[in-house]
């Protein structure tokens, strides 16, 4: 009981953690996609808004979209989503819940990337280094003296260290210094807002629905795994009938040929181990012993593959004669050739009636 | 790894020590997260003081809040504190006690940014170079036409080009940092002191045996909220899994074949191996079948009830001979 409790432990978590680990992936992809970036400016005025504010919104889109394209559970919350209603009733609060769910997680990633981006600085400068009041930082003599496109011109180049040219005009340090610390605070403020709504989400719901909120919960989850089991089923019985199959196929093309060679095996007789070793390896054989046999199975399978519709039991061949049906119940395990179920390879094949019911 | 697997097992054996092994994390995330954050001084009289308490309180606060949030404690005591009474009744010291725990492992990293603020001493330069009086330090640049706080908000800037190799700058910044170095170290010293009379005092005032009671049922309260929601996970994995194949055999059509009855075919009871394959196959031998069964998956999901399932009965028969006498019986 430990052990399964472990494993089990093991599984559960895994389910979650799984995700939760993909969440992380992606969120340090996105602090490591940041740093791996090479950001440069165009520090043209027309550009530079464009640049910057497209740099900051558009990854962490992109992000929020990978998100959801990486979790599996998109594809179940469809799924449940357009089902007919047919014999089960659908929950809408199920479906709010795990689209909430993917939601929190995708936006992980766009978070980190923004907080890092406004942390760093160089976007908000290079986006609004242009609205800068000039007055603040430069020499006004000078400024004076300027007219109005080449100031913009100017200040446009400050995020761009190597191509400012005129430092007595502007301290180009002090006014990055400005703007990056008005995008680092933006950036803290964005983080506490970010955490606030998390923790008023996560902390603060149970006030409210919690007994709701546990059914929703068992029933996602219900959903995910119910969704899983038919899978593994599915899979389950496509092996067993495609084996099946597959066995009578040889069987049929073994019967065919076994009556045109004649092949009887009655040397299985002798010991009990033996017997069912030999049995074994006569049942994996199938019949088939014959290089001839075997071409002509392999053709058929590809010329005149069998329908798809198992036959249950032997029913085909000869009539039996010797058994005579008496209504003796002793035929219990035994009968005259001592089978009472499976198959016998080498006897003539029995006729059974068979009544399988759903009741 | 047989040996990193024992460490987790440890770790995650006791829900107290995963809790603090997450409030130790977040503490070194704090850190991490000041080293590696650019502090970045606006050096302007109106926004230094803003900046500089900013960077040192709101991220405090965010650690705060991420420490409940991560804590599984707090999904815990709220439960408690908010449920109905119902057949528990309710004892408010549990839920004081949680409340408390949870209060203590929250408060760390905060505490630790802030005193790896102090102790490293920009974020006060920044704030507080302004404050200084700068007639104690020699070397003052007077010829760059500012008047004093602006010149002195201009301090934490080394780069700035009024202070490149002044001593000034770099005298009034090692006294601003030491002031700021004192701070931390004293409410680094006066939490210990806090924590240690704490540990010592608290005994004499406390009743043992209703702490240990405390102690005992939030630890309980934890363990059965984890055994719940594993319970729930593996009735659900049952439930879905009967309720899958209940769906299969369902699709399964009467076979009727006419043929006649052989004494050897007996009902197939429970000592006897049943045919594994058989089994899996759930009664679905057709292509056609198999379509309606898929088809109908989608179309029309079978109801949420596995009671026929779970509640099979057992056929048991009876086999008697032509006189009547019972031979065998199931009953």
């Amino acid at each position: 009981m430990d052990k399964f409790r472990m494993m089990f432990q093991f599984l559960q978590s895994n389910q979650e953690s799984f995700m939760n680990g993909i969440c992380g992936i992606m969120a340090l992809a996105s602090a490591q996609l940041y740093s791996a970036f090479e950001f440069s400016c165009p520090c043209i005025p027309e550009y530079n808004y464009a640049y910057g504010i497209g740099l900051l919104v558009t990854p962490p889109i992109w992000f929020f979209l990978l998100g959801f394209v990486l979790n599996n559970n998109v594809s179940m919350l469809a799924e449940e989503w357009k089902r007919p209603t047919g014999k089960r009733v659908k929950d809408p609060t199920i479906l709010r819940y795990m689209f909430v769910s993917i939601t929190q997680r995708s936006l992980i990633a766009p978070m980190v990337w923004i907080s890092v981006t406004l942390m760093d600085g160089k976007s908000f400068l290079c986006a609004f280094s242009v609205n800068l009041d000039i007055h603040q930082f430069g020499n006004s003599t000078l400024i004076d003296g300027m007219t109005e496109v080449e100031i913009v011109k100017l200040l446009a180049k400050i995020p761009c260290k190597n191509i400012f040219n005129q430092p007595e005009v502007i301290s180009r340090e002090a006014a990055s210094r400005y703007i990056k610390c008005i995008s680092q605070a933006f950036g803290w403020v964005f983080l506490l807002l970010m955490t606030l709504a998390a923790f008023m989400i996560r902390a603060i719901r149970p006030c409210f629905t919690q007994a709701a909120f546990l059914k929703t919960k068992y029933w996602s989850h219900y959903v995910d795994v119910e969704r899983k089991l038919f899978d593994e089923t599915c899979k389950e019985h496509a092996k067993t009938f495609a084996k099946v199959c597959i066995q009578q196929y040889f069987e049929s093309i073994s019967g065919d040929m076994r009556s045109f060679h004649k092949h009887r095996s009655s040397k299985d007789d002798s010991d009990d181990d033996d017997d069912d070793k030999k049995k074994s390896d006569e049942d994996k054989l199938l019949g088939i012993r014959d290089q001839d046999d075997m071409n002509k199975v392999l053709w058929n399978w590809h010329t005149c593959k069998p329908p798809l519709a198992l036959r249950k039991e032997q029913l085909d061949g000869e009539s039996h004669e010797g058994l005579i049906p008496n209504g003796d119940v002793h035929g219990v395990s035994g009968g005259p050739n001592g089978y009472a179920n499976g198959h016998a390879p080498d006897l003539p094949k029995r006729e059974w009636a068979a009544y399988y019911s759903k009741v | 790894m047989d040996r990193l697997k024992l460490v987790l097992q440890y770790f995650q054996s006791n829900s107290e020590s995963i809790s603090n092994g997450i409030c130790i994390v977040l503490a070194l995330i704090s850190v991490k997260l000041y080293t590696s954050f650019d502090f970045n001084c606006p050096c302007i009289p109106q926004y230094n003081k803003l900046y500089a308490l900013g960077v040192m309180f709101v991220p405090p606060l965010i650690f705060f809040f991420l420490g409940i949030l991560v804590n599984r404690h707090t999904g815990v005591m709220m439960d408690e504190w908010l449920r109905p009474i119902g057949k528990r009744s309710k004892n408010p010291a549990i839920v004081k006690y949680m409340f408390s725990a949870m209060m203590q492992r929250a408060l760390l990293a905060p505490m630790v940014w802030i005193l790896v603020t102090l102790l490293d001493g920009k974020i006060f330069i920044c704030a507080f170079s302004m404050s200084v009086d700068p007639k104690p330090f020699s070397g003052m640049p007077n010829n760059t036409g500012l008047d004093l706080i602006k010149l002195m908000a201009k301090v934490p800037c080394k780069e700035d080009m009024i202070f490149r190799n002044s001593t000034f700058r770099k005298a009034v910044s090692r006294y601003v940092r030491c002031y700021s170095q004192a701070i931390g170290w004293s409410i680094l010293l006066f939490f210990i002191l806090l924590g240690a009379l704490g540990r010592l005092i608290k005994p004499c005032f406390d009743d043992h045996a209703t702490n240990l009671q405390t102690r005992y049922w939030s630890n309980y309260l934890d363990i059965e909220q984890k055994l719940f929601d594993e319970t729930c996970v593996l009735h659900c994995r049952d439930f879905a899994r009967k309720c899958v194949v209940q769906f299969f055999e369902g699709m399964r059509e009467d076979a009727v074949l006419r043929l006649p009855l052989s004494p050897e075919v007996r009902y197939r009871g429970e000592e006897d191996m049943v045919d594994e394959e058989e089994e899996r196959l759930h009664g679905i031998t057709k292509q056609e079948q198999m379509d309606q069964l898929l088809q109908t998956w989608f179309q029309c999901k079978p109801e949420l009830d596995v009671t026929r399932m779970a509640y099979r009965p057992r056929v048991c028969v009876t086999w008697e001979d032509h006189n009547g006498q019972t031979l065998y019986s199931d009953v």
